[in-house]
């Protein structure tokens, strides 16, 4: 590894490379499919190259191959030099880097017991199919689709600066979907950065959800279709951690509100000017981002440029306080030191802003769900996710889910179906009236949340408690909403 | 470096599984991307993957073992097949089993030098784009976008003797022009496979009608509006459905091509208007793998039994009747209809439409003009009731004639619905759908007008 890291910066740097870093990086991923209880398909994936990257006369150049040679890699430094001066044509703003400590030889491996990959395919492919018989066996379960996918990623990272990290990280994401006519339901069980512990009791109740799901499908299936309007909903982490995620998450990504993704991803409407006074939400809003977090998807030791992983506050007492930030754009803005958010989900490509485990604070000693649900005099709890979908600048947003409970009166009065809830970002959040603790609080995520050009992947998780919201407006999906 | 032939040749022959296919891809793709008129990130890339697909025949059924992994030399290729070979020991019977594919008559030029693209691809644009950023600065303008050329070559070979082989072009280019406070937003993209074929000064000129048009500015409330769906939305919502076009989904009462109470909904009349959907692996400018390449598993959607066999042509909807939909080799048998894979790109057309969008306009007496749609997304299975939103560019048509600028909406919409309430539908032209471009993008659609598109709630977005 540091042979090829070496190659490739010093042939930079001979080249006039103001900065350079190389990335090794190994990604193995299997995907596991069954339906109805039998494997459809058995995916094992690897795919390992190198990047290089270079800053050559203020132009970003990057370049990568999957041949892994001292010569490749001094090659590939010489054409990311060339990109450079190619794209230099159209550059009208230097790339300047914020200083970060050299970070030598560190070594960082994510928190997990069993390796997955070391588990026999037979073992793995049968917890799925047992886990998918016991819910087919079930009353009124016509189909089950299950699926798991594991991925183990190898980093090794050096810059010009004299940093070089070499990381693990692993990351599981089961998922079993029971359909009763036109009806189905999917497990709540969150991707996770664990082994295949995960799969065998630890982090999850597998029994406890497998047991549940028939009647909760049945209910569901029988439910009567909601009535359009405004309703209090209490919502459970496992729905609300993906509103966190288009709300907060993407809307605070400094290259959006730069206007880096205005093409694609989109921009934000939490602009610079608002930095320390835009009223994001309620005061109950404590937002963190962290790439510390235990078992977190996006959790490791460095980022995609050497910078030292870092938990910090992105809204505080409801107030916009902060945002995600890589070198460039640390410098760029004079915000110091970066937060440490830059990702590249390959070595075939280069590092983009990406999010950290972006998450809602629970209240130190707040209220259980249970109590949150008996505030609530007309209103739905809301939990699991199903369909998203946002605006370019992160204002207007509609989500689904897999269980709508009816309350009435402080209980839950049955399910509701074909329910979305619509909402402009910021009403949404000054809308939180209560905010669960500890107890309610729960990690969940994606492995695949979406950005860039080309296209990149990158798995995050979001924490949330149960929580509570007044007067948000409910649109009937069946109605054609 | 080994040729990439042999790399093939060598993993063929290290497999001692009963049956074996062997696809590797050789991929380049070199890119541009700017934003506020600066160079964000751009580069480029070389990649060589192969996948080995072992099939072991046992008593209780046939195991398929699936790796893929980036290969260079024959020892890495040959591992690779082992692997392979391994994993399909190890794997439960699968329930679809079909023979591999026999080899069969093909023009291929197997043995031919695989093609790379690179950085000096993109360099006939480069003078263009910087000119357009200069002048668009003097206009208080920003440009945004992206340019990116691609070359794949995938080689097929199975353990029947079969030898495929097939080179893509393929390539995009898209540009959002903004007013400096971002208030005002315009967007254009094309499908280009060459990047000769870019019109810098056309795509600005475009931009430049909108950016000026948006400075009247209309609001107007959510509601059911007389629609133009450009083909770039046109496409957007048409892919959505086709991903969904699988026969074994549709049985089990998955999507909405099922027939509520069983079965499929072929026979069906789904558009009042003559409207064809096809897919064609030779349709010219759009031309993509003329044979079945499934490496991502069994699905509904292919089968690794079927991989080289043949792509047709094939009509999903005939002048507004559902008549085929996505059957691998295995429910072909097993519903006594004919195998139908599916192919890489999607055309849509209406017979006898000549009407060009600009003419769509000048029959208009009041509507919208939609530029594109965004962040699509499934609501409800059965139906396809997607929702989204406006995006770049919406503009109040009134007396044929763009007048302003409309905010943006959110939409509530089955495309299966569009197709069986459009009035009128324009002249099919290729286009890029604006989202599902980064994952398919050779598509050739026309405008569809929508009497009564809903546009469920305003979204404030620029």
């Amino acid at each position: 590894m540091r042979a090829l890291a070496d190659a490739a910066l010093e042939r930079a740097v001979a080249l006039g490379a103001d900065h350079a870093d190389v990335r090794l990086q190994r990604m193995r991923q299997q995907t596991l499919r069954l339906r109805d209880g039998a494997l459809e398909s058995a995916r094992d994936g690897e795919e390992l190259g190198l990047a290089v990257r270079v800053v050559h006369d203020g132009a970003w150049g990057f370049a990568s191959g999957t041949t892994c040679t001292v010569a490749a890699a001094a090659e590939l430094a010489e054409r990311a030099v060339g990109v450079a001066r190619l794209g230099g044509a159209l550059s009208r703003v230097p790339a300047v880097l914020a200083p970060e400590p050299v970070h030598a030889d560190a070594v960082w491996v994510s928190d997990y017991d069993v390796d997955p990959f070391a588990v026999p395919l037979a073992e793995r492919v049968e917890r799925l199919a047992q886990l998918s018989r016991r819910l087919l066996a079930a009353d009124g379960v016509d189909h089950v689709d299950a699926s798991l996918v594991q991925v183990l990623e190898n980093k090794h990272y050096a810059d010009t600066a004299g940093t070089t990290t070499t990381q693990q990280r692993v990351r599981l994401h089961p998922e079993l979907v029971a359909i009763a006519g036109p009806a189905s339901m999917r497990t709540l069980a969150p991707p996770a950065g664990r082994g295949w512990e995960y799969m065998t009791g630890t982090g999850w109740d597998w029994d406890a959800e497998i047991d549940a799901l028939p009647a909760l499908l049945r209910e569901h299936a029988a439910a009567p279709s909601v009535e359009a309007g405004r309703y209090d909903l209490v919502i459970h982490p496992s729905n609300l951690w993906l509103t966190i995620h288009e709300s907060i998450a993407h809307a605070t990504e400094l290259d959006r509100v730069l206007g880096h993704e205005a093409a694609f991803a989109g921009t934000s409407f939490a602009t610079f000017d608002q930095l320390g006074t835009l009223r994001y939400g309620s005061p109950l809003m404590h937002v963190t981002g962290d790439r510390t977090a235990p078992h977190g998807l996006a959790t490791v030791g460095y980022d995609d440029e050497g910078v030292a992983a870092q938990a910090f506050d992105i809204v505080r007492d409801g107030v916009l306080v902060g945002y995600q930030l890589d070198r460039q754009m640390a410098q760029t803005r004079a915000l110091g030191r970066s937060n440490g958010c830059a990702y590249a989900d390959s070595a075939q490509r280069a590092p983009l802003q990406r999010m950290p485990n972006v998450s809602l604070r629970p209240a130190p000693g707040g209220p259980s769900t249970e109590e949150l649900i008996g505030r609530v005099e007309r209103g739905i709890y809301v939990v699991g996710n199903a369909s998203w979908s946002i605006d370019m600048q992160r204002l207007n947003f509609q989500f689904t889910g897999q269980q709508f409970h009816r309350i009435q009166d402080g209980r839950l009065a049955g399910q509701l179906r074909d329910v979305a809830y619509q909402a402009t970002t910021t009403d949404f959040w000054a809308s939180l009236e209560a905010v669960g603790g500890p107890e309610t609080y729960m990690l969940c995520g994606t492995i695949a949340c979406g950005k860039g050009q080309p296209g990149q992947a990158a798995a995050v998780s979001h924490g949330s408690p149960s929580a509570l919201f007044r007067g948000v407006n409910v649109l009937n999906t069946r109605a054609g909403a | 470096m080994s040729a990439p032939q042999e790399l093939v040749d060598a993993a063929l022959a290290a497999s001692v599984a009963d049956g074996c296919v062997v696809v590797l891809e050789e991929h380049s793709a070199a890119n541009l991307r700017w934003a506020a008129s600066a160079m964000t990130t751009n580069g480029w890339t070389s990649a060589r993957t192969m996948t080995a697909i072992a099939f072991r025949e046992r008593a209780a059924g046939t195991g398929i073992g699936l790796v893929t992994r980036s290969v260079q030399t024959a020892a890495e290729a040959a591992a690779l097949a082992r692997a392979a070979d391994a994993a399909s020991r190890a794997s439960a019977p699968t329930e679809d089993v079909s023979p591999l594919v026999a080899p069969y008559l093909c023009d291929d030029d197997w043995g031919a030098e695989v093609p790379r693209t690179g950085p000096d691809a993109l360099a006939p644009v480069v003078p263009g784009l910087a000119a357009l950023v200069d002048r668009w600065h003097a206009e208080d303008w920003l440009a945004f976008g992206y340019l990116e050329q691609q070359r794949t070559t995938t080689l097929l070979a199975t353990s029947t003797g079969l030898r495929r082989r097939f080179d893509q072009a393929d390539g995009r280019f898209e540009l959002t022009g903004k007013s400096t406070d971002m208030q005002r937003s315009a967007w254009y993209g094309a499908h280009v496979p060459d990047a000769t074929a870019v019109d810098v000064g056309a795509a600005g000129a475009e931009l430049e009608r909108g950016l000026r048009t948006a400075a009247r500015e209309v609001a107007l409330p959510p509601g059911r509006y007389e629609t133009l769906l450009p083909p770039a939305a046109v496409a957007d919502l048409m892919v959505f459905a086709y991903q969904r076009i699988a026969a074994r989904d549709a049985h089990d009462g998955r999507t909405v091509f099922a027939r509520p109470g069983g079965g499929d909904r072929i026979g069906e009349r789904l558009a009042a208007l003559p409207l064809t959907l096809a897919s064609d692996p030779g349709a010219p400018g759009l031309e993509c793998l003329p044979f079945d390449v499934v490496t991502a598993g069994e699905s509904a959607l292919g089968s690794a039994f079927d991989n080289g066999q043949p792509v047709a042509p094939a009509t999903w909807i005939d002048r507004g009747t559902l008549t085929d939909l996505v059957r691998t080799r295995a429910w072909a048998r097993a519903t006594g209809a004919a195998p139908r894979p599916p192919a890489g790109n999607l055309l849509l057309s209406a017979d006898g439409a000549t009407a060009s969008l600009a003419d769509m306009v000048a029959s208009t007496q009041r509507g919208l003009l939609v530029t594109s749609l965004w962040y699509v997304r499934q609501v409800e299975p059965r139906t396809l009731l997607l929702t989204g939103l406006t995006r770049d560019g919406v503009y109040l048509v009134e007396d044929g004639r763009i007048t302003a600028a409309v905010n943006n909406f959110r939409f509530n919409e089955s495309p299966i619905d569009l197709l069986a309430r459009a009035t009128e539908a324009g002249r099919t032209e290729r286009t890029l759908p604006r989202e599902r471009g980064d994952a398919f993008r050779r598509t050739a659609m026309p405008a569809l007008r929508i009497p009564d598109f809903h546009m469920s709630t305003v979204s404030a977005a620029r």
